[in-house]
C-alpha cells in the first residue's frame, strides 16, 4: 500500500470510530433513557419532571443537537490532521 | 380589529413577502433549480431546512396529538428529530462530496443501473406524494376557519402561491422563502406559547414553564393535569400507554424515515462544501428543536386548558371558539345525560368516532349528528387537529396573536409542500427524462420539463388536498415507513459497504418497499377492523413497520450480494472518493 492509501485507510477508521461512538449515545439518550428505561428513571424527578417523561419529550432532543456539534467539532479536527480539508 | 380582518392583513403580508423573494431568486438553470447552483449558507440551509421539515403537522398537527396521548406522543418528538442525528453522521456529508443533483442519482451511478435509479424514482414519489396530501389538507383548514372561504377554496390559493414561487424560483426560490416562512412560523408558534406559559405558570420560557408550578394553585402544572385526567378517567399524561416494542418501533420508523426523505436529503445538496453539510445539519436541527422543545409544553398547556374551559360548563356559555369549529365539524358535542352541560370523559363519544353532521339544531342551538351516542359518559368530539390552532383563543389571547398563527401555520404548509413539489418534478424532469428516456435534451429543455412537472405535481397535489385521504399526522407517518424500508437502506448501504452491488440493492429497496406498503395498506385500508395490537406482527402498528421493512430490506440486500458478481472498479472508486472530503467531486 502506498502512503495515499494508508492516510484513507486511517481516515476512514478514525470516521467510524467517531460515528459509531456517536450513535451509541444516541441510541442510550433516546431509545434508553426515553423508552426502555424511562419508566425506572421516572421515579427520580427534578422539578416538576419525571425524568424518564423528561428524556422522551425534551432531554432526549436537547442530546441531538449537542451530537451534532460534537460530531462537526471532532470531523473538523480530524479533516485538519489528514489534511483533507476542502480549503 | 377583528380577528378576520387581521388575519387577511397578517396572512397577505406574508404572501406578498414569499412571492417578492421568489421575483428576486428565480432560478435560470438546471443546477439553480434543482439545488440552488449549490451555493447556499449553511445557516441559511439550516433555516431552510427547518421550514422545508417542519411541516402542517409538525405545526397543526403534532402538540394536539401529543396533548391526547401525553407521554405516547414521545415518538413523534423523538422520531422526528433523532434523524437529523443519523442525517448528519450517515448521510448528509457523502451525499455533499458525491455532488449531483438527485436522490435517484446518488442511487443510479452508485449502484450503475438504470434500473436502481428508477425504483429510486418510485419509491420517492410515493413517498412525496404520500407527504403532500396532508400539507394541502393543513392549508385547507387554516384557510377555512380562518378566512371563512370553503376548503377547496382554501386549497386552490394555496397552490397558486405555490405555484408561483416554485415554478418561478425551483430550489432558489425555494430555499429563500423557507427562510423567510422559518421566521414566520417560529414566531407565530413561539409567541402564544410565551403568552400561555406566563398566564399559567408565570415563567416566560414555556420548555421550563411546562416543568412549573400553576400561579393558582402550589402543585406543579404536570401533576395537576394527571390529578385532573385521573378524576374524569383518564391514564396519566406521563406514562406509557401503547406497548414499548410498538413505541419503540414508531420511534425508530420515524427517525429512521427522517433520515430518507427524499426532500430533506436533497436539502444537503445546495451548500457549497462537505464541512457546510455537516454543519448546517446541526443549524437544521437546531431550528427545528426550538419547536419541538416548546411543542410538549404547548400539548400539556391545551390539554388542561382543554379541561378546565369544556368540561362541567353549560353549552350554551361555551366561549365563541367552541361555536366556530363546532360550525366547520372538528367539534361536536351530544349530550348524553340531558342536562345542557358538557361532560368530557375517555372514550370516544359516538359510535365509530367521527361525527357525522345533520342539518338540524338542537334545543341549545347544538349541531345534532347521525351517529348512534357511545355507551360511555363521554360527550365530546374533538379533532386533535385544531388544538394549537384554537390554543390561543381557549387561552383568550390578544386577537393579532390569532391571526399569527394562522399565517404561521400556512407558512409550515407551503414550505414544506414546496420542497416535496421540487423533489417530485426534479425526478421526474432529471431522473426520468434526462437520464433515463431522452438524454439528448438540452439544459434548457430539461429546465422547460422541471417547471412543467412542478406545475403538473402542485395540481395532483391539490386534488390531494381537496379529498384527502385521512387526517393530517396519519399520513404524513406512512410516508416515514416507506422511507425507512426503502430509500435509508440503500443510501447507507452504497456508503458504507463497497461491495454492495445493484442486484442487492434493487432486491433490498423493493422487497422493504412492498412489505412495509402491504402492511399499511392491509391495516388501514383493506381490514380496517382487524387493526388492534393482537392481529399485529410482532405487535408493531402500521406506523412502526417500516423498522421491519428496513431489515428485511437490508437482509435481502446482504443476501443478494453475496450470490452475485461484485460491482465494477469504478464503483470502489467512487465510494473512495465520497468517503474523503477533499478531492474532486
Amino acid at each position: 500500500m502506498n502512503n495515499e492509501k494508508i492516510n484513507k485507510y486511517s481516515y476512514w477508521k478514525a470516521n467510524l470510530k467517531i460515528v459509531s461512538i456517536l450513535l451509541s449515545i444516541w441510541f442510550i439518550s433516546s431509545f434508553g433513557a426515553g423508552i426502555i428505561f424511562s419508566d425506572f428513571l421516572d421515579k427520580i424527578k427534578i422539578g416538576g419532571f419525571e425524568l424518564g417523561f423528561w428524556f422522551a419529550q425534551q432531554g432526549s432532543i436537547i442530546i441531538f443537537v449537542l451530537l451534532i456539534v460534537i460530531y462537526c467539532f471532532l470531523m473538523n479536527r480530524l479533516d485538519k490532521k489528514f489534511e483533507a480539508s476542502e480549503d | 380589529m377583528d380577528v378576520q380582518l387581521l388575519t387577511y392583513i397578517i396572512v397577505g403580508a406574508a404572501f406578498a413577502l414569499y412571492i417578492a423573494i421568489a421575483l428576486w431568486s428565480r432560478a435560470s438553470s438546471t443546477g439553480e433549480f434543482y439545488v440552488a447552483g449549490g451555493g447556499v449558507h449553511p445557516i441559511a440551509n439550516g433555516m431552510a431546512t427547518a421550514a422545508d421539515w417542519m411541516s402542517a403537522a409538525s405545526f397543526i398537527s403534532m402538540a394536539g396529538i401529543i396533548s391526547f396521548m401525553g407521554k405516547d406522543g414521545s415518538v413523534y418528538l423523538m422520531g422526528w428529530t433523532g434523524g437529523y442525528v443519523l442525517l448528519a453522521l450517515l448521510l448528509a456529508p457523502y451525499l455533499r462530496k458525491f455532488g449531483k443533483f438527485t436522490v435517484p442519482d446518488f442511487i443510479g451511478d452508485r449502484y450503475y443501473s438504470n434500473i436502481a435509479r428508477l425504483v429510486a424514482v418510485i419509491c420517492l414519489i410515493f413517498i412525496s406524494f404520500t407527504y403532500i396530501a396532508g400539507q394541502m389538507r393543513g392549508v385547507g383548514i387554516v384557510f377555512s376557519r380562518f378566512l371563512e372561504v370553503d376548503i377547496n377554496t382554501g386549497v386552490i390559493i394555496g397552490m397558486a402561491i405555490v405555484f408561483i414561487y416554485a415554478v418561478l424560483g425551483g430550489m432558489k426560490g425555494i430555499t429563500y422563502t423557507q427562510v423567510a416562512q422559518y421566521c414566520v412560523l417560529i414566531f407565530a408558534y413561539m409567541v402564544p406559547a410565551i403568552f400561555i406559559s406566563i398566564l399559567m405558570t408565570g415563567n416566560p420560557i414555556p420548555q421550563l414553564g411546562f416543568g412549573s408550578k400553576l400561579l393558582t394553585e402550589d402543585i406543579y402544572l404536570l401533576d395537576k393535569l394527571n390529578l385532573v385526567l385521573n378524576d374524569i378517567g383518564f391514564n396519566s399524561y406521563t406514562d406509557f400507554n401503547k406497548s414499548k416494542i410498538d413505541i419503540f418501533c414508531i420511534t425508530a420508523a420515524l427517525m429512521i424515515g427522517t433520515a430518507g426523505l427524499p426532500h430533506v436529503i436533497v436539502r444537503f445538496f445546495t451548500v457549497p462544501r462537505v464541512k457546510d453539510a455537516r454543519t448546517s445539519a446541526g443549524w437544521a436541527l437546531l431550528f427545528i428543536a426550538i419547536l419541538y422543545l416548546t411543542a410538549p409544553a404547548v400539548s400539556s398547556f391545551a390539554r388542561l386548558n382543554f379541561i378546565n374551559t369544556v368540561d362541567n360548563t353549560a353549552y350554551t356559555d361555551t366561549p365563541n371558539w367552541f361555536k366556530n369549529w363546532e360550525d366547520i365539524g372538528l367539534i361536536s358535542w351530544t349530550d348524553k345525560n340531558k342536562d345542557g352541560i358538557i361532560q368530557y370523559r375517555s372514550g370516544n363519544a359516538l359510535e365509530k368516532n367521527k361525527p357525522q353532521f345533520t342539518s338540524e339544531r338542537g334545543q341549545y342551538n347544538q349541531r345534532l349528528v347521525l351517529n348512534n351516542p357511545s355507551s360511555n359518559a363521554n360527550e365530546i368530539y374533538i379533532d386533535r387537529d385544531i388544538m394549537v390552532l384554537a390554543n390561543p383563543e381557549i387561552a383568550k389571547l390578544p386577537n393579532w396573536v390569532i391571526a399569527l398563527v394562522a399565517a404561521g401555520a400556512l407558512a409550515a404548509a407551503l414550505s414544506t409542500a414546496a420542497g416535496l413539489l421540487l423533489v417530485i418534478s426534479s425526478a421526474v424532469s432529471h431522473d426520468l427524462m434526462k437520464k433515463t428516456l431522452k438524454p439528448s435534451i438540452t439544459e434548457k429543455q430539461e429546465l422547460f420539463l422541471a417547471r412543467i412537472s412542478a406545475a403538473t405535481a402542485i395540481i395532483i397535489a391539490g386534488i390531494f388536498g381537496i379529498y384527502p385521504p385521512a387526517f393530517v399526522a396519519q399520513v404524513v407517518a406512512f410516508a416515514f415507513g416507506l422511507a425507512a424500508a426503502s430509500i435509508f437502506p440503500a443510501i447507507v448501504m452504497g456508503i458504507f459497504s463497497k461491495r454492495m452491488n445493484q442486484y442487492g440493492a434493487i432486491f433490498g429497496m423493493l422487497s422493504g418497499l412492498i412489505f412495509t406498503a402491504t402492511y399499511i395498506i392491509f391495516f388501514k385500508f383493506i381490514s380496517p377492523e382487524y387493526n388492534t395490537s393482537e392481529y399485529w406482527l410482532l405487535g408493531i402498528s402500521p406506523e412502526g413497520i417500516g423498522v421491519v421493512g428496513m431489515i428485511i430490506n437490508f437482509f435481502v440486500a446482504i443476501f443478494i450480494c453475496s450470490i452475485t458478481k461484485p460491482p465494477p472498479v469504478e464503483v470502489y472508486e467512487i465510494v473512495d472518493n465520497i468517503r474523503m472530503p477533499e478531492g474532486d467531486k
